[in-house]
């Protein structure tokens, strides 16, 4: 044979490797293995999923990581005992194959899935169990999922019953308690046990760390990771779900995460067809990629408005002292005649046009509409008025000077500026329009867009801000992720950091309210109490509501059980069920 | 002999110049007005003929209506014509109040004319360049004003001093020369308070552009300063008991005015880039101030960038604006070059 054939199949292989070899092929189901039937279109084994990533994951390990990218990448990797159905919004069994809870509603039994093992072949059991509980429980690991597991002040207690059973037990009862397993990792105790003993468990399972040392119940495991290029999971050999016909998942022999920059080169690499799904979209590469008509090798979803909810808030905070210009503004943020003005007098639907042309809701709630389980039907939705506006500030003795200007009692004009982060241009967007809005009022609003850590700095540090436009929310459904946002201790209690006690009435109202909610377990009784809390909110108007998107996602034509959801993450959580209908010339050369 | 190609440039200059000094007369809009169910509108079309086929000897448009089930489209509403008229009177809502201003040209609402398009808020794009131009163009020659003058003083004083004097403002000139521009402009601007009025963000750029750029006409004056004083005329004025400033000022200084004006039609253009790139970077002046930069950085969405090229306009009043004044720069070149051959 001649050598330029060999070079060139040498060539090919070198090339081709990473993505042809793969020796993790589906283990057959084993007797005593307690496997999880998904009832999921059965699928044929094979290809590579790509995704675009705007950013590299900080660190593999599960406890400590608190950035998207990670979570993302993690997620496909790890298992958590019980899992919120992100189709459904509804718990379900996961690792756990059951549970039941005690008739006080605090202690919860689980029962665990026998002959599961870990990506690398060793068994799993309750002594895992119990050690991943260990680790998110101590203090000194900083994981930022630890606050979820206080419950009454308390840290849960985590008791194994046998080997496969564990008990949790809780200092008070507390709603919707399942939920809080949710997207806790399970971790091999045979592989971290040993580091975190040496005190070293922030070290381990950073991006550098060799894939024969991670592992985890996912149904993909590492395999290789290339700086500033792309990290590629393969199968689980062993992943505990099957198909009806008793295939083993996952279908996809691997997903590839390639990181390309920011969301302008994750379109443009999914529009080329070099990606083959795309979540978090904005509207206007929506409407750019809907618009491209002739190539429609992939579907786009519009799954209709997210959890996340964007508003306009004014710093009430105690300041520190230095920023006496802002302390006297607050003088015109604390009055709610204020803040109600300035509510009347926003476009909401201005900003769902020009921001997100049309693929948004307005919101005048701390509650998204397509959260249809929480959400409080009757709060007013009052439409746009410039002249109750008007009324409102003359009522708070505010009046104009002749050339429109807004003064307050003491003759001062109404002047304030509005921070948001440079990087979100569609929060950029929001601010310009208010600006716009509020200058019809005779109030001079600058609005400065800042570097998204500087934003932070100010709102969560410094105070060093007078109003802000930001997003929250986005997490999950239930009203107990939001409790950090709306008790007076919390500590995403934006507009006012670090209440020794309620500041306001209305303010011990919605913390009694939200205690109340959390301890209580009947769905109708606590939607009351979060429809109380919800009115409050409304009424006094700690956030002025603007807008919550809509989810946005594609994907590749051929890419079958492809169901999106809300609920991050929105398009790889059945990253197991997924399959390429038929093989793709794209999947095969890459 | 005065080229043809100068007579454009400087007929270009001086008509761009005064629309945008005059912007509040040529503009048909407030350069802030948002039109809220208009955005990305396209440029209007200017008819002559109208769907009947007749013939119209005043210009007309067509009103822009949203196409249904689709965003950011439009189609020409054929029903009604509107004309342009010239030197139309229209009132503006100011804060509270209203104000009456005439414009150079405009239609009768509810029809608009966007020469240029409209962005994302529905801003007339037309007036925005305009009104932006005032804010580029204006940096441009305000810091070039400064350089100038910052280069003519140091440059005569340590060429027509020499020594103790010279070699500190050359060194100081060479270490201005090597430092990189562009990441100086932006150390400086990160530096600077960020709660600051429009009117200080701008003299603050204007301040710092012009600064930064004394070195090069320095060197160059000081070199003209060098060889001039040793000329015979000025040894002899010397001789005669004539002053240093009297020297100076009469016979040393008003061979630098060629390098200055050329110099002048170089910086010029060159701060003017300046400015658009610190607002381009979002370090000038903020929503909803119109700057060429700020003009152009919505461009840096791809989704912008690839769907809506009338957002290039800036871009080319730019462009524009360089040309005219790189022309000008070339003829005063040439001409003093042939004046001292």
């Amino acid at each position: 044979m001649d050598i330029r054939r060999w070079v060139r199949v040498f060539v090919f292989l070198l090339t081709a490797s990473p993505f042809l070899f793969t020796s993790s092929l589906p283990q057959t189901p084993q007797r005593g293995e307690e496997l999880q039937t998904s009832d999921n279109e059965v699928g044929r084994y094979g290809g590579t999923l790509v995704v675009g990533q705007r950013t590299e994951p900080k660190t593999l390990n599960p406890v400590t990581a608190a950035d998207a990218p990670s979570r993302e990448v993690i997620g496909r990797m790890m298992a958590d005992l019980i899992h919120i159905n992100r189709a459904s919004q509804q718990v379900e069994a996961s690792l756990a194959k059951s549970w039941t809870v005690s008739r006080d509603g605090r202690a919860f039994t689980l029962k665990l899935r026998r002959g599961l093992r870990f990506s690398d072949g060793q068994p799993f059991d309750a002594d895992d169990v119990l050690f991943t509980f260990q680790v998110y429980l101590d203090e000194k690991v900083h994981s930022p999922q630890r606050d979820l597991l206080i419950v009454g002040g308390k840290p849960l207690e985590v008791q194994k019953v046998d080997s496969y059973t564990v008990r949790f037990t809780l200092a008070q009862p507390y709603a919707a308690a399942e939920r809080i397993f949710d997207s806790l990792a399970i971790l091999p105790r045979h592989l971290l046990e040993k580091p975190y003993h040496e005190g070293k468990f922030a070290q381990v399972w950073n991006v550098s760390t060799s894939p024969a040392e991670i592992c985890g119940l996912g149904p993909f495991r590492l395999k290789e990771y290339v700086a500033g290029q792309r990290m590629v999971l393969e199968r689980n050999p062993y992943f505990w779900k099957v198909d009806q016909k008793k295939n083993r998942l996952p279908y996809l022999d691997q997903v590839a995460f390639l990181f390309v920059g920011n969301e302008d080169a994750q379109v443009i690499r999914f529009q080329a067809g070099d990606t083959d799904l795309i979540s978090r979209l904005n509207s206007e590469n929506y409407n750019l990629l809907a618009k491209e008509r002739q190539n429609q090798s992939y579907k786009l979803f519009d799954l209709g408005p997210s959890l996340e909810y964007n508003f306009l808030m004014f710093n009430l905070n105690d300041l520190k002292p230095g920023l006496d210009q802002i302390a006297e503004k607050q003088k015109w943020f604390s009055d709610l005649r204020f803040r109600q003005a300035i509510s009347a007098a926003i476009d909401r639907e201005g900003i769902v046009k020009l921001v997100y042309g049309t693929l948004a809701v307005a919101l005048w709630g701390n509650v998204s509409p397509s959260n249809r389980l929480w959400v409080d039907q009757t709060l007013p939705h009052p439409a746009r008025s410039v002249e109750r506006a008007r009324e409102l500030l003359k009522s708070a003795g505010f009046s104009w000077r002749n050339d429109g200007q807004l003064l307050d009692v003491k003759g001062k004009a109404v002047e304030f500026s509005i921070i948001t982060s440079s990087s979100n241009n569609q929060r950029s967007k929001m601010a310009t329009i208010i600006q716009d809005d509020l200058s019809k009022l005779g109030m001079d609003v600058h609005v400065v867009p800042l570097e998204f850590r500087a934003v932070l700095d100010r709102v969560f540090q410094t105070y060093d801000y007078e109003a802000a436009v930001m997003g929250l929310g986005g997490g999950d459904a239930d009203p107990n992720p939001e409790m950090n946002v709306w008790l007076s201790s919390g500590g995403t209690h934006l507009w006012h950091l670090g209440e020794a006690k309620p500041a306001t009435e209305w303010e011990g109202q919605i913390d009694q309210l939200m205690k109340k909610q959390m301890v209580e377990l009947k769905y109708s009784r606590r939607k009351r109490l979060y429809d109380q809390v919800q009115q409050i909110i409304a009424a006094n108007l700690p956030y002025i509501f603007l807008a919550t998107p809509d989810i946005l996602v594609g994907a590749k034509k051929n890419l079958a059980n492809f169901k999106p959801a809300i609920l991050e993450p929105s398009a790889l959580w059945n990253v197991e069920q997924l399959f390429f209908r038929q093989e793709t010339v794209a999947g095969a050369s890459r | 002999m005065i080229s043809k190609k100068l007579i454009i440039a400087i007929i270009f200059l001086l008509l761009l110049q005064s629309a945008i000094v005059f912007a509040g007369f040529v503009a048909p809009y407030d350069a802030a007005l948002q039109n809220r169910d208009l955005p990305f509108v396209p440029p209007a079309r200017i008819h002559f003929v109208d769907a009947r086929g007749h013939w119209h000897l005043r210009p007309f448009i067509y009103q822009w209506v949203p196409l249904p089930q689709s965003i950011y489209e439009y189609q020409e509403s054929r029903e009604r014509e509107y004309p342009i008229y010239f030197f139309v009177r229209a009132s503006e809502p100011m804060n509270a109040g209203v104000r009456t201003q005439i414009h150079l040209f405009g239609v009768e609402a509810p029809a608009q004319i966007f020469l240029a398009g409209s962005d994302s808020y529905g801003r007339d794009q037309f007036s925005r360049i305009l009104f932006g131009g005032r804010i580029s163009l204006g940096a441009g020659l305000l810091a070039a004003g400064i350089s100038l003058l910052l280069g003519l003083l140091l440059g005569a004083v340590s060429g027509f001093h020499g020594k103790w004097v010279d070699e500190p403002v050359m060194r100081l000139a060479e270490l201005f020369l090597v430092l990189p521009w562009l990441y100086l402009l932006l150390a400086v601007r990160a530096f600077l308070p960020l709660h600051i009025s429009p009117a200080q963000t701008f003299f603050l750029l204007v301040a710092v552009i012009g600064t930064i750029g004394w070195a090069r006409p320095a060197r160059l004056i000081r070199g003209i300063v060098l060889s001039a004083k040793s000329r015979n005329y000025v040894l002899a004025s010397r001789g005669f008991g004539a002053s240093s400033g009297y020297v100076l000022r009469r016979h040393v200084l008003p061979h630098t005015y060629g390098v200055l004006l050329t110099q002048a039609a170089l910086l010029i253009p060159q701060y003017v880039i300046a400015e658009v790139t610190l607002s381009f970077l979002g370090l000038g002046l903020s929503e909803p101030m119109p700057s060429w930069g700020n003009l152009l950085a919505n461009l840096q969405q791809y989704s912008v960038l690839v769907s809506y090229w009338w957002m290039f306009a800036p871009a080319l009043a730019l462009i524009l604006v360089s040309l005219g004044y790189f022309t000008v720069a070339n003829a005063i070149q040439e001409r003093l070059q042939s004046a001292s051959a």
